[in-house]
C-alpha cells in the first residue's frame, strides 16, 4: 500500500450528498476478478451517456478539473454497498483523497485499506472548499495526514480529526493482516477457550 | 467463552457480544474480534483469495467459512450454460478458490444454494452472540439472531480469511424502540422503511442499532431479519435484536445448526445476552408504530419514503438546501411530480425477492394477495426465491402455483434484480415495485426506477398496475 503523508492536487467538486457506491461504480463492472482497471468505469452512469461518450456537464469531464486527485462531496459519501471496487475505481482514476462532512463506515474502512485518505471535515469547511473549487478552478489543496490539516495557498486551513492508528496506517502504508498476525498468541488462546 | 470478566455495569447486547468475541483489547489500536462465521460469495472474494495466495497465507478456519454463488447467478433454467462469460469466470474463480482452500461451497446446483443472508440463518449457521461478517453490506440481516453482523470490503475479507479476526473500533450504540400496536397490514418492511424515513440514510452512521420494545418482541425470526437487513440503509454499522424463545424455536432442527441437546445447553448463555436493565445507549429513539402505514419509496434512496396514503413531496418545503437539491434530483430521475398521490403512480414491473424479502413468509404474504387474481396486462412480474430451499418449500405449499396462475415468472434462487448483476434488469424508464432494499439510481438497471415496498404491496401493485393500499383488499 502506498503511504499517504501529504498530497497536493487539484480538487474536483461533486456537489451532492449521499453518493452511494452504486453510482461510484455501477454493478455491471463488478464481475471482474482483478483489483485493477476500474478507473475507466468510475461514476460510469453519471460520467457517460449510454453509448459511452462523456457527458460534458459532469464535473469529472470538465477541462478545469482535469487531472484532479482530490474529490470533495457532501455528507454520507460512499453509502450503500460494501464493494471495495468503489475505492479501487477512485484510486485507479487518480484520486488520492476524498473530503466530505461524513462517510459511510464501510467506505471509510475500504479507503483506509487502500491508502486513499477519506477525510471528514466540518460541513462549513466542505462548503467553503466546494465554493472555492468552483470559483477558482483549477483549485489546489494540500491534504496532510501528518499535520492533520487541509490547506490551500490562500489561507484556508481546515484541521481534521483522525485517530492515531488510522493516521499511522495511512502514513506508513501498513499491511493490516501483518499487524493482526502479531497477535497470533492471543488468537490461539481465544480459540482454545471457545 | 473467554476474555470478558464479569462486569458490574449494566451492559447492552452490543457490549456483551463484543466482550465475548474480544481476542485482544486494543491499546492505541482497534480491538481484535473473533469471527464466528464468515460468509463468502463470488463478487467480493476473488481479489481476497488472490491476495492471500500472493502473500503465501492460508485460510485459518475453513470450518467457520462457507461460500455460495448468489449475486451473478442466472435465475432461469440452471441446466443451460451461463451466457455472461465474465460472470462465469467470477463463479469459476470461487469454485477454484473454495477447492484450493478447502472451503465448503454451496454451488449453483446445490439444494442449499441461495442468497448468503438467507442460507446462513436457514442452515442454522447464524447464531446468537457471534460476530458474523461477509463482503456484503446486508450482512446486518444476521443481527436478528443477536449476532454482531456487518459488511466488510474485500481487503477485510482477505484479513478474516487469513486470521479469523477483524480489527474494529467499538461503535456507538443506538436503541430504536418500537412501541404501540402494529396495525394489521403493516409488515416488517413497512416498519423498517418507516424507521429509515425518520432517521434518514445517514442517521445511524457510526452506530449499531438495537431494536427493542414490544413490537420487536412479537416479530417472527424472518420479520426480524427484514428489519435488521435494512439497518445499513440508515447508515448503521449493524442492527441487533436480543435473542429469545422465537430465536431458539427457529434454530431447532436446522441442517447445520445445533442439535436439540446442544441447544438446551446454549440457551441459558444466549438468554443472558439481552441488554441488562439500566444499560444505556449513546442514542435512543422511541417510535409509536400505531399510526404506521404500508410504505412506498418515491426517491433514489431508502429514506425517501412515504405512506401509501401520502403523495410525492414538495422540495420547496425542505429546509436544508443540500437536501432540497437532492430531492429535486431524485424527482427528476424518478420522473415524478410534486403532489402526485402515491396511489396514482403506475408501474411496469414487479420484483419479489432479495435478502430483504425473499423468504417463505414473504412469499406467503404476496401469494395471499394474488390468489384468484392476475397481474395487470401492462405489468411484467417475477418472483425470485431467496434460496433453493425457499423455492422448494413454496412449491410444496402450492405458492408457486398461485404465483404462476397470477401471471408471475417463477424463478431460481439468487440476488437477481435486487442489484441486476445477472440478466434480470429493468430497461431505462421502467418503473418497478420491488421488495428489495435499495432504490439507488440505476440499481436495478440503468435508467430504471425502483420503488421499495413490502411483498403484499408489490403483489397488489402488480395486479392493479399502480400502487394501492393492500389493506383495502379482501383476501
Amino acid at each position: 500500500m502506498e503511504p499517504f503523508r501529504t498530497h497536493t492536487g487539484v480538487v474536483v467538486p461533486l456537489d451532492r450528498a449521499d453518493i452511494d457506491t452504486d453510482q461510484i461504480i455501477p454493478k455491471q463492472f463488478l464481475k471482474r476478478i482483478e483489483r485493477s482497471g476500474y478507473g475507466q468505469f468510475l461514476f460510469n452512469d453519471w460520467r457517460c451517456f449510454e453509448d459511452g461518450t462523456p457527458r460534458p456537464d459532469f464535473a469529472l469531464n470538465r477541462p478545469e478539473y482535469s487531472g484532479a486527485s482530490i474529490l470533495v462531496a457532501r455528507r454520507n459519501f460512499g453509502c450503500g454497498s460494501s464493494r471495495e471496487h468503489a475505492v479501487w475505481a477512485l484510486q485507479d482514476y487518480g484520486f488520492r483523497a476524498v473530503l466530505a462532512p461524513s462517510f459511510s463506515d464501510i467506505f471509510r474502512e475500504n479507503a483506509d485499506q487502500n491508502g486513499v485518505a477519506a477525510i471528514a471535515l466540518d460541513a462549513d469547511e466542505v462548503e467553503a472548499i466546494l465554493a472555492r473549487a468552483v470559483r477558482h478552478a483549477p483549485y489546489e489543496l494540500t491534504v496532510s495526514v501528518e499535520a492533520r490539516t487541509v490547506t490551500d495557498a490562500n489561507g484556508l486551513t481546515a484541521a481534521f480529526e483522525i485517530d492515531d492508528f488510522r493516521r499511522m496506517c495511512l502514513m506508513e502504508g501498513l499491511d493490516r493482516i501483518g499487524l493482526t498476525l502479531r497477535h497470533e498468541d492471543d488468537i490461539s488462546a481465544y480459540e482454545r477457550g471457545r | 467463552m473467554s476474555g470478558s470478566a464479569p462486569s458490574t455495569f449494566p451492559r447492552t447486547l452490543l457490549d456483551k457480544v463484543w466482550d465475548r468475541s474480544l481476542v485482544r483489547a486494543g491499546e492505541g489500536e482497534p480491538d481484535l474480534l473473533y469471527v464466528g462465521l464468515h460468509l463468502v460469495h463470488e463478487v467480493t472474494s476473488a481479489q481476497a483469495f488472490e491476495g492471500l495466495a500472493a502473500a503465501g497465507r492460508g485460510v485459518r478456519r475453513p470450518d467457520l467459512t462457507i461460500a455460495t454463488v448468489d449475486h451473478n447467478v442466472p435465475t432461469t433454467d440452471r441446466s443451460l450454460p451461463v451466457l455472461d462469460l465474465v460472470a462465469c469466470r467470477q463463479m469459476d474463480a470461487l469454485r477454484q478458490n473454495a477447492d484450493r482452500f478447502a472451503i465448503r461451497l454451496l454451488d449453483v446446483d446445490d439444494p442449499r444454494q441461495g442468497i448468503v443472508h438467507v442460507i446462513g440463518p436457514e442452515l442454522g449457521l447464524s447464531r446468537p452472540g457471534m460476530v458474523i461478517v461477509c463482503g456484503d453490506s446486508h450482512t446486518s440481516t444476521h443481527g436478528a439472531f443477536g449476532a454482531l453482523s456487518f459488511g466488510i470490503g474485500t481487503s477485510e475479507v482477505e484479513h478474516v480469511l487469513a486470521t479469523q479476526c477483524i480489527p474494529q473500533r467499538r461503535p456507538r450504540s443506538m436503541e430504536v424502540r418500537l412501541e404501540g400496536v402494529r396495525p394489521k397490514g403493516v409488515t416488517a418492511k413497512d416498519l423498517i422503511l418507516s424507521v429509515i424515513g425518520r432517521l434518514g440514510v445517514s442517521g445511524a452512521v457510526g452506530h449499531v442499532i438495537e431494536y427493542t420494545g414490544p413490537v420487536v418482541r412479537a416479530l417472527s425470526m424472518e420479520e426480524r431479519m427484514t428489519v435488521c437487513n435494512m439497518s445499513i440503509e440508515a447508515g448503521a454499522r449493524a442492527g441487533l435484536i436480543a435473542p429469545d424463545e422465537t430465536t431458539w424455536t427457529y434454530l431447532s432442527g436446522r441442517e447445520m445448526g445445533p442439535t436439540d441437546e446442544e441447544l438446551e445447553s446454549l440457551i441459558p448463555e444466549w438468554r443472558a445476552l439481552a441488554s441488562d436493565e439500566g444499560a444505556t445507549y449513546d442514542r435512543s429513539v422511541v417510535l409509536d408504530v400505531s399510526s404506521f402505514e404500508p410504505q412506498v419509496t418515491w426517491g433514489t434512496n431508502p429514506g425517501m419514503v412515504a405512506p401509501i396514503s401520502g403523495s410525492v413531496p414538495d422540495p420547496e418545503l425542505i429546509e436544508d438546501a443540500g437536501a432540497q437539491e437532492g430531492v429535486r434530483r431524485a424527482l427528476a430521475y424518478m420522473d415524478l411530480e410534486t403532489g402526485t398521490p402515491i396511489e396514482a403512480i403506475t408501474i411496469d414491473r414487479v420484483f419479489i425477492g432479495s435478502c430483504t424479502n425473499g423468504r417463505i413468509e414473504d412469499l406467503r404474504e404476496a401469494a395471499a394477495v394474488l390468489a384468484g387474481r392476475h397481474v395487470h396486462e401492462s405489468v411484467h412480474a417475477m418472483v425470485v426465491p431467496g434460496s433453493a430451499a425457499v423455492k422448494r418449500q413454496a412449491e410444496e405449499e402450492g405458492l408457486a402455483q398461485v404465483f404462476r396462475e397470477a401471471g408471475f415468472d417463477w424463478r431460481e434462487a439468487g440476488c437477481s434484480m435486487c442489484l441486476g448483476m445477472n440478466p434480470d434488469t429493468l430497461d431505462a424508464g421502467q418503473r418497478c415495485a420491488s421488495t428489495s432494499n435499495r432504490n439507488f439510481e440505476g440499481r436495478q438497471g440503468r435508467g430504471g426506477r425502483t420503488h421499495l415496498v413490502a411483498p403484499a404491496m408489490a403483489a397488489a401493485a402488480g395486479v392493479a398496475g399502480r400502487f394501492t393500499d393492500v389493506r383495502n383488499w379482501s383476501a
